[in-house]
This record gives C-alpha cells, sequence and structure tokens, in this order.
C-alpha cells in the first residue's frame, strides 16, 4: 500500500526527516509514536505534499506510483487523507458546502461524475449520525466556532466521505473527552477494511485502546528507531521514550 | 508560499489574457466626428429629437466642464485622457428603431450568447414563447442606443415606466425634467458635468404611488464602438409606496486602446419608497501587461427623498482596469436608510478605488455599509467610504464593516474612512479588517482534493459570502462564477 524508503525532507533549509523508511500493507493500522517535535506531523505533511517541503533524498510510493511529483489535490484523489493535528477555519464557507465541493473535486480528478444533490444529502446526513455530528453544525461555517472536540469530529467526518486509501491521523485524539473519543474510534473502526490502510499517530496508548494497531512505531528525530506490536505502545507508556531519544541521539 | 504564488502567477498570466469576454462584434456605427465641441453637444440633442430645454441643459453643462479639473485625489494612475481624441456619439446602423426582437441584428443576438447571458434571458431577448415565466424585463442598451425592449406591456398594466431616457424624453417629459440632475447635479464633479453635456442614452424607470414593480428590471449594457467614451444615463423613481429591484450587468469586448466610461445614475425614493440596484460589473480589464481595459468613472447616486424610504446598492465589482465609483446615498428623510454591499476584486494591473458616501440629514436614519474588497497580482484596490451627520441628523445611525483580502504579496489594500458627525447623537460603527488567504488554508483544501485555485475561488466565495445574499438569486450565481473566474486559471 505505501512504502516510505529513507526518507529525507526539509523545511526552510532545516533537515527534520533524516532517513525515514516504513512501510504500511493493506489493511493494516499502523501506529506512530514520538515525542514532541520529532517529526510527526512533518511526516503527515510530506505523505500528504504540503508546499514547502524539500525531499532531498529517498522516495514515496503508494500501491505502486511514486506520488513525489504530485501535487497534493492529486494525492487527495488518488486516496491519501489526513485528518488535521489544527484543522483549519473556512469563514463564510458552509460545513456542507465544503464537503461537496471537495467530494466532487476528488471524482472529477478521477473522472467520476459529480454527486447529484439528493445522494449527497443522504450520504451526508448517514455518516453525520453515526458521527454525533449536528444538522445545525453542517449548516455553519466550516470549523469556524467549534470547539477543539467538533474539530476532530469533523475530520473523521470528511473521512467517512471522501473514502481514503490510506487515511493518516495525526494526534486526532488530543482535546478529545473519552466519550468523543470513543465516538471517533468508532468511526475509525468502521472504515477499516481489507484494502485501506491507517497511519494513526499519537502521543499517548489511550487512543490505542480503541483502534487496536496492527504495528507500532516509535519516531524519534526524523527516523523510525524502533518497530514492534501493540505491546510496544503499552511499553513506552510506561516507560517514556528516554531510551529512543537517546538512542537517536 | 509556493502554492500562492503559483495561483497568483496563473492567475495572472492565465486569466488576465484569456479574457473570456475579449472579442468584437461587427456592427457599423454611424458616428459623430472625434472631438468635444458644441457643435457636437447640439448633434447629439438633435440626433435624439430633444426638446429645446435639454439642449440648453446640455449646452449649459458643456460650458460648466470646460471650467473644471479632472480629480486627482483618487489612488489611481492612468496616462491623461484626450479628451478631444474620443468619439461621443455611436449607434448601430438602423435608421428607424426597431419595433421588435425579430428585427434585432442577428449579430446582437449572437454577442448576448457569447457574453454568457443566461438561456433564459436570452430567450427572452429572442422573443420565445414561454420565456416570460422568467418575469426580468431586459432593455438591452447596445452602445448608445437601446435596440431591444420587452415587457413592455405587463409593465404598463402597472403603470411602470421603463424605457431608454431618449425614449422617456419624447414620451413623458415632464417627468425626466422634474427629477433629471436633481440628485447628482450638472455641477457635481468632471466626470457627471461631462456626462451631462454628451449622455447618449440609459435607462428611464418611472414606479408610480403604491406599485410594487411586478418583476426585477435587467439592463445590459456593452461597450462596443472603438475609442467611444460611453456615457450612460439612468434616473430611477420611485414614488410613494412604491417598490423596484433594478439589475445592472457589463461585460466588455477587448480593445487595445483604453476606453472611457463616465455613466451617471440618479436614485429618487420618495415617501416609504424602496429601490434595490445590483450591479454585476465585468468590463475589460486590461492584458497581463495592463494595456487597454476600461477605465470606469461612474457617478452612482441615491436619494432618500421621502421618509421611511430605502434604497440599497449592491455591487460585485470585477473588470475594469480602473474604477472610480461610489454609489452613495443621501438620507435626506427622517427614518430613511441607507445600504451598500460590495464585493471589489482586483487582479493584474487592475486599480480600483470604490467605496461609498451615506449622508445622514433627517432625524433617525440609518445606514449600513459592507464592503469586502479582494487584491491579487499587481493590483491596487482601495476603499473609500464617507459617513456624514448633519447637525439636524438627530439619532443617526451607521454600521461599516470593511474587510480586506490579499492574495499573494503583490498586491495592496487600502482603507480611507472619512467619518464626520455634527450631531451628538449620532452613532457611527466602524470595523476593518486586512487578512491573507493562509497556505495553511490552501493546503486544507488541496488535501481535501481541491486544486489551488479551486481552493482560492472557494476561500473567496466564502470571504464575500455576506454580500452575495444580498443579490437576487440569478445574479449571486452569476456573481458566484465570475469570482471564480476572475480568480482562477480556467477559463470557459
Ligand atoms: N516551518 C518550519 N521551519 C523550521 N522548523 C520547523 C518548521 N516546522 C516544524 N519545524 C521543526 O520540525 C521539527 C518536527 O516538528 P513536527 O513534525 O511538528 O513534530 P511533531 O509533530 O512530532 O511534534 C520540530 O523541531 C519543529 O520545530
Ligand atoms: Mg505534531
Amino acid at each position: 500500500m505505501l512504502t516510505i524508503t529513507d526518507l529525507h525532507a526539509n523545511i526552510d533549509g532545516k533537515e527534520i526527516l533524516k532517513g525515514l523508511s516504513l512501510t504500511v500493507k493493506p489493511g493494516e493500522v499502523a501506529a506512530i509514536m514520538g515525542p514532541n517535535g520529532s517529526g510527526k506531523s512533518t511526516l503527515s505533511y510530506v505523505v500528504a505534499g504540503r508546499d514547502g517541503y524539500e525531499v532531498t533524498e529517498g522516495s514515496i510510493v503508494l500501491n505502486g506510483e511514486d506520488i513525489l511529483a504530485m501535487d497534493a489535490h492529486e494525492r487527495a484523489a488518488k486516496g491519501i487523507f489526513l485528518a488535521f493535528q489544527y484543522p483549519l477555519e473556512i469563514p463564510g464557507v458552509t460545513t456542507m458546502t465544503f464537503l461537496k465541493a471537495a467530494m466532487n473535486a476528488q471524482r472529477k480528478q478521477r473522472g467520476e461524475e459529480e454527486l447529484t444533490t439528493p445522494d449527497f444529502i443522504k450520504r451526508v446526513r448517514a455518516a453525520a449520525d453515526k458521527l454525533g455530528v449536528s444538522q445545525e453544525m453542517l449548516r455553519r461555517a466550516l470549523n469556524v466556532g467549534f470547539s477543539g472536540g467538533e474539530k476532530k469530529r469533523m475530520e473523521v467526518l470528511q473521512m467517512v466521505l471522501l473514502e481514503p486509501k490510506i487515511a493518516i491521523l495525526d494526534e486526532t485524539d488530543s482535546g478529545l473527552d473519552i466519550d468523543a473519543l470513543r465516538i471517533v474510534a468508532e468511526g475509525v473502526n468502521a472504515l477499516r477494511s481489507p484494502d485501506r490502510s491507517f497511519l494513526v499517530i499519537t502521543h499517548y496508548q489511550r487512543l490505542l485502546d480503541y483502534i487496536v494497531p496492527d504495528s507500532v512505531h516509535v519516531l524519534s528525530a526524523g527516523r523510525i528507531v524502533k518497530s514492534g506490536d501493540k505491546e510496544l505502545a503499552h511499553e513506552l507508556e510506561k516507560n517514556g521514550y528516554r531510551d529512543y531519544v537517546a538512542d537517536a541521539a | 508560499m509556493a502554492a500562492v504564488q503559483e495561483t497568483v502567477d496563473k492567475v495572472r498570466s492565465v486569466e488576465v489574457d484569456a479574457y473570456k469576454y475579449g472579442f468584437v462584434t461587427d456592427i457599423e456605427s454611424d458616428m459623430a466626428p472625434k472631438g468635444l465641441n458644441e457643435d457636437i453637444v447640439r448633434f447629439i440633442s438633435a440626433k435624439k429629437d430633444e426638446p429645446e430645454w435639454m439642449t440648453q441643459w446640455r449646452l449649459d453643462a458643456y460650458k460648466r466642464w470646460l471650467t473644471m479639473q479632472e480629480p486627482v485625489w483618487a489612488r489611481v494612475n492612468y496616462p491623461k485622457i484626450d479628451f478631444q481624441d474620443l468619439y461621443y456619439y455611436a449607434a448601430p446602423k438602423r435608421s428607424p428603431g426597431p419595433k421588435s426582437l425579430d428585427e434585432v441584428d442577428p449579430e446582437l443576438l449572437r454577442t448576448y450568447e457569447k457574453l454568457g447571458i443566461p438561456l433564459r434571458e436570452r430567450e427572452i431577448l429572442a422573443g420565445v414563447e414561454g420565456a416570460a415565466e422568467r418575469r426580468v424585463a431586459v432593455d438591452a442598451v447596445f452602445d448608445s442606443v437601446s435596440v431591444a425592449t420587452t415587457f413592455k406591456a405587463e409593465l404598463a398594466k402597472a403603470g411602470v415606466i421603463f424605457c431608454p431616457i431618449s425614449e422617456a424624453l419624447q414620451t413623458h417629459p415632464e417627468l425626466v425634467r422634474k427629477y433629471l440632475g436633481t440628485v447628482v447635479p450638472v455641477t457635481d464633479n468632471y466626470y457627471a458635468t461631462l456626462n451631462s453635456a454628451v449622455f447618449s442614452d440609459g435607462s428611464f424607470v418611472y414606479v408610480p404611488p403604491g406599485v410594487r414593480c411586478p418583476m426585477e428590471l435587467s439592463t445590459y449594457f456593452r461597450i462596443n464602438e472603438k475609442n467611444t467614451g460611453q456615457f450612460e444615463r439612468t434616473l430611477i423613481i420611485a414614488d410613494k409606496g412604491s417598490y423596484v429591484s433594478y439589475l445592472e450587468g457589463c461585460t466588455a469586448p477587448k480593445r487595445d486602446e483604453n476606453q472611457l466610461h463616465a455613466a451617471v445614475v440618479e436614485l429618487v425614493a420618495l415617501e416609504d419608497a424602496e429601490i434595490k440596484y445590483s450591479t454585476v460589473q465585468n468590463w475589460y480589464p486590461g492584458d497581463s501587461e495592463g494595456r487597454g481595459g476600461i477605465y470606469n468613472f461612474v457617478t452612482k447616486r441615491g436619494d432618500c427623498r421621502g421618509d421611511r424610504s430605502k434604497i440599497s446598492w449592491t455591487q460585485v465589482e470585477t473588470g475594469s482596469a480602473i474604477t472610480w465609483k461610489y454609489p452613495s446615498c443621501i438620507l435626506r428623510g427622517d427614518e430613511s436608510r441607507g445600504e451598500f454591499y460590495s464585493i471589489a476584486i482586483s487582479n493584474g494591473h487592475q486599480q480600483v478605488d470604490s467605496g461609498t458616501k451615506m449622508l445622514h440629514l433627517g432625524k433617525n436614519t440609518s445606514s449600513r455599509i459592507i464592503s469586502k474588497g479582494i487584491a491579487a497580482g499587481r493590483s491596487d484596490n482601495t476603499y473609500r467610504g464617507q459617513v456624514f451627520a448633519h447637525r439636524k441628523a438627530k439619532g443617526a445611525r451607521n454600521f461599516t464593516n470593511c474587510d480586506s483580502l490579499l492574495i499573494g504579496d503583490t498586491c495592496g489594500a487600502h482603507t480611507v474612512p472619512y467619518i464626520e458627525s455634527r450631531n451628538a447623537s449620532a452613532v457611527f460603527e466602524h470595523e476593518a479588517t486586512t487578512s491573507k488567504i493562509s497556505d495553511d488554508q490552501l493546503f486544507y483544501c488541496m488535501q481535501r482534493g481541491l486544486s489551488g485555485e479551486e481552493a482560492t475561488a472557494l476561500i473567496v466565495n466564502g470571504f464575500v459570502r455576506d454580500v452575495l445574499q444580498q443579490l437576487p438569486m440569478e445574479f449571486a450565481v452569476e456573481a458566484q462564477k465570475l469570482i471564480a473566474v476572475s480568480l482562477e486559471g480556467s477559463v470557459g
């Protein structure tokens, strides 16, 4: 599904990712854990194709296709979805308008028909109900005045509607209370399927009690320094990142 | 950063040059010689078979104009206009005016098609059966002479007069004489005075007391003759307790020379009357080097003459090389209300200096100004607004909100408010913000599948939403498209 090999990436001339390699298989849920500033968000941005990041070495291959030359919106249409650590507000653009624009933009790129309005509304209603997103929220400008938890739920709603091949969740658990966390996790779990993968970036073991990962990777100073199964997350919870930070330094 | 820069570059290189309405219609003109003097003024008046008082009115304006100086206070730069190098009269060659739409030059109908005038309106223009449900009357001003007028009968039934002003001078001279120049006096400003001397044609609307105009009135203006200054004159009168909504939309063919447009629009609202005036303006802005394009120096003013009257201006400005335009309201009647909703988009090398004036004269008058300026490319976008309360304007209230959005870092946005209150009980509120489309927002939208241009258009449409909502439905849709077209790289 996703193969990252020896990835080196700079921002403003500073190297943040320093030879990162990672493979995520179809249907796999991979957790990325690591201390603050280790490059977790940077990894998600580079995979999603954000401007301003310079890849100096290595490759990112999605389903056999090198995606490094593609623009962000092209990668989105190929099935890469990023749930942002800090979702953006788009004043004046209602959530409904935004969702429709996004869904149809991806369909257009893939050469598919645009959604009819009734079909679109049906899909949004169904997904919103499951995630506890109210009709009122859908009518408001996207993320404007939403609480932290509402914004995260809105990210998951978008993920459900856009049906990605690989979803990267960047600290989607931060700022969520336990009920919201459960709803979000259920949303993710409902999407798990043999041909969809997840990269779950988190700081805490807590989320992984709800979204049980197939693999856990420790990111430190721009590299994956240890990989294991879900037990690794528990170990990190107990001992912290001390050992790995030292290793990397 | 790079995404924004790329958008800006695309906008600059692709869109501006590939201006989709850049074409020229070939209709022979019956033109007066170049230049301006008393004889030309008399020629124009004679061509239209005007009453003697009208000829004299024009001549007085002309003499006044000779003593005036071109204003220099606006934040716009352009080469000096040689007023002797312009034509002041041009008309499609067609001796007696057409009796019906069937007689309209097919070339003109094709022009409407290229302009993307909505199908139903083209049907109305083409006289298609059933198109009447739309209930939008189109009085097409093609160059200087109106060649198509529709829905006359239905309007006449309601007692509404909607016709070219040249026709009104023949059929209702007393009404024209009573109101013409009472809102924008002959002496008002350089361009308005020039317009008074040489105005070609325009629309005339009179809504009788207590009548709610049964349809929205709509005019498409075109500028079509080479080097022809266009001097439209519009006069709208809403008598006591009446209501009218008027839509004006413009596009223009591509040109090498700059073209001057100096229109005057006068609105008069008597007691309890309401006038809603909406404009979508999309004149040729010039090429990517800033060559060509329309100079749009317009005087638009509404007079809330009666108590409890209301005038509301809504405008979407995307075109012209230079825009100099301040639709204003004189709030003379007690409890009268003025509104100004504006979206002004500048791109390429465009220069926009626009805004409004709200002059509070009566008691308990109120006004509201919502202005959204969007600057991209190397353009300059200035909001200039004046709010004034007279000594007697007890309880006057104004709310002003001016937001500017910058796209890229080679453009400029400026806000120049003038606020003056001579009555202690007046309450004026002013809010202003300037923001940039952030790289974060662009990336967020692109991550969801929108291209950089689509993302920019979406964010801009959100930014202007408050104003778009003020437009009549069909205009709002058109305006939204126009905004996308003027900012996206995609053409057509
Ligand atoms: N625009 C930038 N310019 C320079 N350094 C940056 C920039 N953005 C992030 N960094 C640095 O990159 C490192 C990794 O950041 P980030 O990927 O956000 O870490 P994480 O998500 O793991 O907390 C940090 O040291 C951060 O300060
Ligand atoms: Mg982070």
